[in-house]
């Protein structure tokens, strides 16, 4: 009897240690940095190390919790900040929009392939995405730049004269967006419309749909769930970006994670860098709470 | 078919839009002349100075050891929480173990940087520990995000397979440990391979992270790449993107063959 009680017990705390195992570390390592990120943010910024004063201290008896708030003042009074953001907000939207405008079409075609085919395609459009992020952004630098790839290509034949001045600039940032993350809107995207029955598409065609009226009436409906997983995708990295504006942007390029970083790297303000990154999360909760949605929507579904 | 003409133009435009950086990636690393982009002759010249750059071969070896240690890492918890997620229907916690396995993937970076270097800053003032921030940090943090891409990949595998087999084991008398250990695991041995993989190559990238969570004399391979190329292109940086994707398209096509030939054996 003992036995089979332990047996029993050890069954329940198995599987409250498979479930322990990861809470535990996510929670410790993902989910409390987020705390001690939001104690730092209204903290003082001192020149020491670590660069901020306590937030409570505890003397005679006497607990004392002083919150600074003047980092998230200090955001408001800078117009560098807003226009950070706002700039990131920017750079992001286009870049995603102009993501779907090539990941749509290609998505299509790989769904619509032959079956043998398919996989193969698929596989070529994550390839890429094994190969390095850094490296993959490198590349740009030499195709874009003044005597680069691009206005060699161009000057031989014909098509311009002088060198065109794309790097460092804003084009160079969004082309470099939608290069790194074509990947993960064209994967959801795919996901989509290959599950899309081609009954429906061969009805609307029999009641004399022409193949736009039939794409625009039950292809594109159909798949907005794909558009809206693959656009989050792409956007909410996309807003703290960093590595992209710093090789490919020019001193006029703002976005919020080139300040973060800033912050962080060269003013050593970390109570500033941490409200910098507050104010960027309370942005995006919106679009990563929707992502979560439709996430677990998928999940139910399958 | 006017309209599937147009449509695979385009779609063959995305796809050189997606290659044609790399190949010239590649090309350029076997250029004479220094200035990367004007063709000077052939030569592997920038391959021995590579050799002889210690610098890089030393952040290559922080890299490399971080990226096993972290990859093997991450598969352990991506398959425990995986495992949970898949098997043990509605539980507590779910929502919230849920979450925390898929807010990683698209956090922006430096935010996930800031925040993970604050909390070692803070447990180190408490407690001691971790000492400094170095090798483990980098671990620490790599294992973290990269259970969230093993939890993906191990999940899709975890559902697709036919739990019947399982049950049947059960069934028979086998303990739950014994049937995870014989039946689960190794139905998903291609999943923990390919989630081992990914991790290994996202944490042998990860550039921005590893910048704000590692400390004085353990500079990873990206941050001593982006302090080159920050300065301008440089030819040695294009001999060691070929090294690296030589090395990747190995790995893949090993494994795709691996995966191919264990798929029909199973058919």
């Amino acid at each position: 009897m003992r036995l089979r009680a332990l047996a029993g017990w050890l069954r329940i705390e198995g599987r409250a240690a498979v479930v322990a195992v990861p809470l535990v570390w996510l929670g410790l390592f993902f989910l409390l940095p987020f705390v001690v990120l939001a104690k730092i943010a209204v903290s003082e910024s001192v020149i020491a190390r670590p660069p901020y004063l306590p937030i409570w201290d505890w003397a005679e008896g006497v607990l004392n919790i002083s919150l600074n708030f003047g980092n998230f003042q200090f955001l408001t009074e800078d117009p560098l900040y807003l226009l950070a953001y706002l700039g990131s907000l920017k750079m992001a939207a286009v870049s995603t929009v102009i993501a779907l405008l090539i990941g749509y079409p290609m998505a299509y075609v790989i769904a619509r392939a032959p079956s043998n085919r398919r996989n193969i395609l698929l596989m070529l459009v994550v390839l890429p995405f094994w190969t390095s992020f850094l490296l993959r952004v490198y590349a740009w630098i030499g195709i874009l730049k003044g005597n680069g790839l691009l206005n060699g290509l161009l000057m031989a034949t014909g098509i311009i004269h002088e060198p065109l001045v794309i790097l460092q600039t804003d084009f160079a940032v969004y082309l470099g967006i939608v290069y790194s993350y074509l990947p993960f809107m064209i994967l959801p995207l795919y996901s989509t419309l290959v599950k899309l029955d081609e009954a429906l598409l061969e009805a609307s065609a029999d009641l004399g749909a022409r193949p736009f009226v039939t794409f625009v009436t039950v292809t594109l409906p159909l798949s907005v769930p794909g558009i809206i997983a693959g656009a989050l995708l792409v956007f909410i990295p996309a807003v703290g970006e960093f590595v992209i504006p710093a090789l490919l942007g020019g001193p006029k390029t703002l976005m919020i994670g080139s300040v973060l970083w800033n912050e962080f790297f060269s003013n050593r303000d970390w109570p500033v860098a941490s409200a910098v990154a507050i104010v960027m999360l309370v942005v995006l909760v919106l679009p990563i709470g929707l992502l979560q949605r439709t996430q677990s929507e998928k999940e139910e579904n399958a | 078919m006017r309209r599937s003409v147009s449509l695979r133009l385009v779609a063959i435009f995305g796809f050189v839009f997606l290659y044609a950086p790399i190949l010239s990636l590649v090309v350029f690393s076997f250029n004479e002349s220094k200035l990367v982009t004007v063709w000077g002759g052939f030569s592997t010249k920038w391959y021995a100075a590579l050799l002889e750059d210690q610098q890089i071969l030393d952040a290559a070896w922080i890299s490399l050891r971080v990226a096993v240690m972290s990859a093997t890492l991450a598969t352990v918890i991506g398959t425990l929480a995986s495992y949970a997620l898949a098997r043990f229907g509605r539980f507590r916690f779910r929502m919230l173990l849920s979450g925390a396995v898929t807010a990683p993937l698209v956090m922006p970076e430096v935010i996930t940087g800031l925040s993970m270097l604050l909390l070692f800053v803070a447990l180190e003032g408490i407690f001691g520990w971790p000492a400094g921030r170095g090798v483990d940090t980098l671990v620490i943090a790599h294992a973290t995000f990269g259970a969230a891409y093993a939890t993906v990949v191990l999940g899709s595998r975890m559902s697709a397979l036919d739990r019947s087999v399982e049950e049947a084991a059960l069934d028979l008398g086998a303990r739950p440990l014994r049937v995870f250990f014989d039946v689960t695991l190794p139905a998903l041995a291609p999943a923990l391979i390919s989630s081992w993989l990914l991790v290994f190559t996202i944490s042998l990238d990860d550039l921005v992270v590893s910048a704000f969570v590692t400390g004085p004399g353990a500079s990873t391979l990206p941050m001593v790449i982006f302090s080159k190329v920050r300065l301008g292109v440089s030819p040695e940086v294009n001999a060691l993107a070929t090294l690296v994707i030589a090395a990747i398209s190995v790995v893949i096509v090993l494994a795709s063959w691996q995966m191919r030939r264990a798929a029909a054996q199973t058919r």
